[in-house]
């Protein structure tokens, strides 16, 4: 019952794709927007072979972008929905896709629920922004316990002496705070509350982390747009948001002490810093709360997550090799992509261990690159 | 004879079509919110925490906030239907004003309930804050409130149009011969019109609750989306639909999308229960004319 929902569902959305493209080649705009179907207006090597993917809408504009370029290269089509984390996880599960995309990697619980095991791995890296709406815009440092104490709900005001201490000459007014968060599973949220579990004791106890949790306060609202439309009309509030929304919106948003003392700016740089700890060899860690100097600390991976067998459901070899070309692609040349979109690229040690990665993916026993 | 006989064939199929699905929504709700009704059995209903994390589901914050918004909404604005029902059954008796209000009510009713949503926040939403700034608790703007300030106007036209079909069918010859004795207006209304179609009133009003029990968009929009208990009318909260609508597309995890469609069948059972109460009480009222 639910796959057939699910079909139409996509069935829809492959229509309204469908009907978008058809009109963008009628005007004949150039545009550089995503689009993940393109009419066939240049001829591209032929290809049989349309590779599906669903999962996060964070990675969705970069996605979307490589995967327009990779058609017009290799002539491999790639149909990405961006139906959420959770989402693409569930179609991974139920085989409907060639792979899923998450902002979390999968549990050792997730992986244990499917036989045929799951290889998680990283294409590039973002970070979650941490936005406010006071008069007068100023640019505030924040302080792990002054983030957890206003989630918390234990600082209540903006002229608590402990946000007064860390930002000398800002007049903060008499403002109740007011804090926004995410009602859709969102790995902006794991992040965010994975980073607050890292530095606050109370709040791991209290709350935890995960892609949706139960918040002890304020309001909630739905994707990166919701939060930051409400903050927008809400004096006094902050949130959280993915950077790069808040970049392309011309959002303020604060520095964050790291493990270091520092307070940093989310930049592409300090992004990347922060990938750049040990990683394991599975490549399922959080990197919140980075130990390296410079590091934003509330920074992440993004994930695609893939069948280590590809040998499952009748699929044709040359599929699953089309597939594993696609993802070194990624890696390798489709990295480009990322710093003029605002995602940082993946530091030189996670593409190292992709390709470790990628080279163990199978179909039956042998392995598919060399 | 041959068409006739198709022509009857296609209706009852049509007809039949509409019962099967009906049951098959119900069935549908049932059997995915199996694992959530096996894990929470009945204290679903009561359960106050709502943690994807510890797994933990419980309706109670969304059972309150639908009944709170829906009453309240229901409060706001049963005098303004009643008004507008009595203005329209008993005082405006020319035909074209009255044509024109009639008209307005259903262009309210047929406003698509985003442009509510909108219009709460950018207009209700500032507003609510200055009050709340004014009394002294935390000026959110959005929440419960300003939800039920929503609902209220939208489900208006519900119920005074039903009050007004209801006010017409006071025998004219009742209340003509209360004028004869030398009642006002006034009197009329309160004495004859009103008492005599109260129970019919009553129903028109169920029927806006089932409404107002259902209303999804505009709530979620101005609501303030919080998985808590409501501690008080300015709080933000959730209702039942805004609920689904927030969270159901990234549900992560089998139980959790289980609880929300539980959520559902207890909004679908709700809706049902007040809507054909509603129409039993209206329908009896009218049968008593005829």
């Amino acid at each position: 019952m639910k796959r057939i929902f699910t079909t139409i569902f996509i069935g829809f959305l492959g229509l309204n794709l469908t009907a978008c493209s058809f009109m963008k080649s009628k005007s004949e705009v150039k545009t550089t927007s995503p689009a993940p179907l393109k009419t066939a207006a240049v001829q591209p090597p032929s290809n049989t072979v349309t590779l599906l993917g669903a999962g996060s809408t964070f990675g969705y504009p970069l996605y979307s972008k490589m995967f327009q370029a990779y058609y017009k290269k290799r002539g491999v089509k790639v149909n990405y929905e961006p139906i959420g984390s959770g989402g693409g996880q569930r179609q991974l599960f139920n085989k409907t896709v060639d792979f899923g995309a998450s902002d979390v990697y999968l549990t050792s619980a997730q992986m244990k629920k499917t036989k045929d095991s799951i290889l998680n791995m990283p294409t590039c890296m973002g970070a979650v922004a941490v936005t406010y709406n006071l008069p007068g815009n100023p640019v505030l440092k924040f302080t792990p316990q002054i983030l957890a104490g206003i989630f918390l709900g234990t600082i209540k005001k903006w002229n608590n002496p402990a946000i007064e201490k860390v930002n000398k000459g800002i007049h903060l007014p008499d403002l109740p705070i007011m804090t926004v968060h995410r009602t859709d599973g969102s790995g902006d949220t794991g992040i965010f509350t994975s980073y607050l579990a890292k530095v606050s004791a109370s709040w791991k106890k209290k709350v935890g982390h995960g892609l949706a949790v139960s918040w002890p306060n304020g309001l909630g609202a739905k994707g990166n747009a919701g939060v930051a439309g409400l903050i927008e009309k809400t004096p006094g509030s902050i949130g959280y948001i993915t950077l790069i929304y808040a970049l392309q919106n011309h959002m303020s948003y604060g520095l964050v002490m790291n493990s270091h003392k520092e307070f940093i700016k989310p930049t592409l740089k300090s992004i990347s810093l922060a990938g750049n700890v040990k990683l394991p060899p599975d490549t399922r860690i959080l990197v919140t709360n980075s130990n390296v100097p410079g590091a934003y600390p509330i920074s992440g991976f993004t994930w695609l997550l893939f069948y280590k067998n590809q040998k499952y459901q009748g699929r044709t070899k040359q599929r699953a090799k089309e597939l594993v070309k696609l993802l070194w692609w990624m890696l390798h040349k489709g990295q480009k992509f990322t710093k003029p979109m605002d995602y940082a690229p993946l530091p030189p040690k996670a593409v190292k261990l992709d390709e470790k990665i990628l080279k163990s993916v199978t179909f039956g026993v042998k392995p598919l690159l060399k | 004879m041959k068409t006739d006989s198709l022509f009857r064939f296609i209706l009852f199929l049509s007809g039949a079509l509409l019962l099967v699905l009906l049951g098959a929504v119900f069935l549908t709700l049932f059997f995915s919110s199996i694992p959530s009704i096996k894990s929470f059995g009945f204290l679903f209903v009561f359960g106050k925490d709502w943690n994807p994390i510890s797994k933990e589901f419980g309706a109670l914050p969304f059972l309150i906030g639908t009944f709170l918004t829906s009453t309240a909404a229901l409060l706001f604005s049963l005098p303004f239907s009643l008004a507008i029902s009595i203005l329209l059954g008993e005082y405006l008796s020319n035909p074209f004003f009255s044509a024109v209000f009639k008209s307005v009510i259903e262009l309210l009713a047929g406003i698509p309930s985003v442009i509510y949503g909108f219009w709460g926040l950018f207009v209700l939403v500032p507003v609510v804050r200055w009050l709340e700034l004014k009394i002294h608790v935390l000026p959110y703007g959005v929440g419960i409130f300003t939800a039920s300030l929503v609902l209220s106007i939208m489900i208006i036209p519900y119920s005074a149009f039903l009050a007004i079909e209801i006010l017409k069918l006071v025998p004219p010859e009742i209340k003509e011969a209360a004028y004869s004795l030398g009642a006002t207006r006034y009197e009329v209304v309160k004495k004859v019109a009103l008492p005599y179609s109260y129970s019919g009133i009553f129903g028109g009003i169920l029927l806006a609750y089932g409404r107002a029990l259902g209303e999804t968009m505009a709530v979620t929009m101005v609501i303030g989306n919080s998985d808590f208990l409501p501690k008080s009318l300015f709080s933000p909260g959730n209702t039942i639909a805004s609920v689904i609508a927030n969270e159901f597309t990234e549900a992560a995890g089998r139980l959790h999308l289980s609880s929300l469609i539980e959520l559902g069948l207890i909004l679908f059972v709700l809706t049902a229960v007040t809507n054909i109460l509603g129409d039993l009480i209206v329908k009896k009222m009218s049968f008593q004319e005829s």
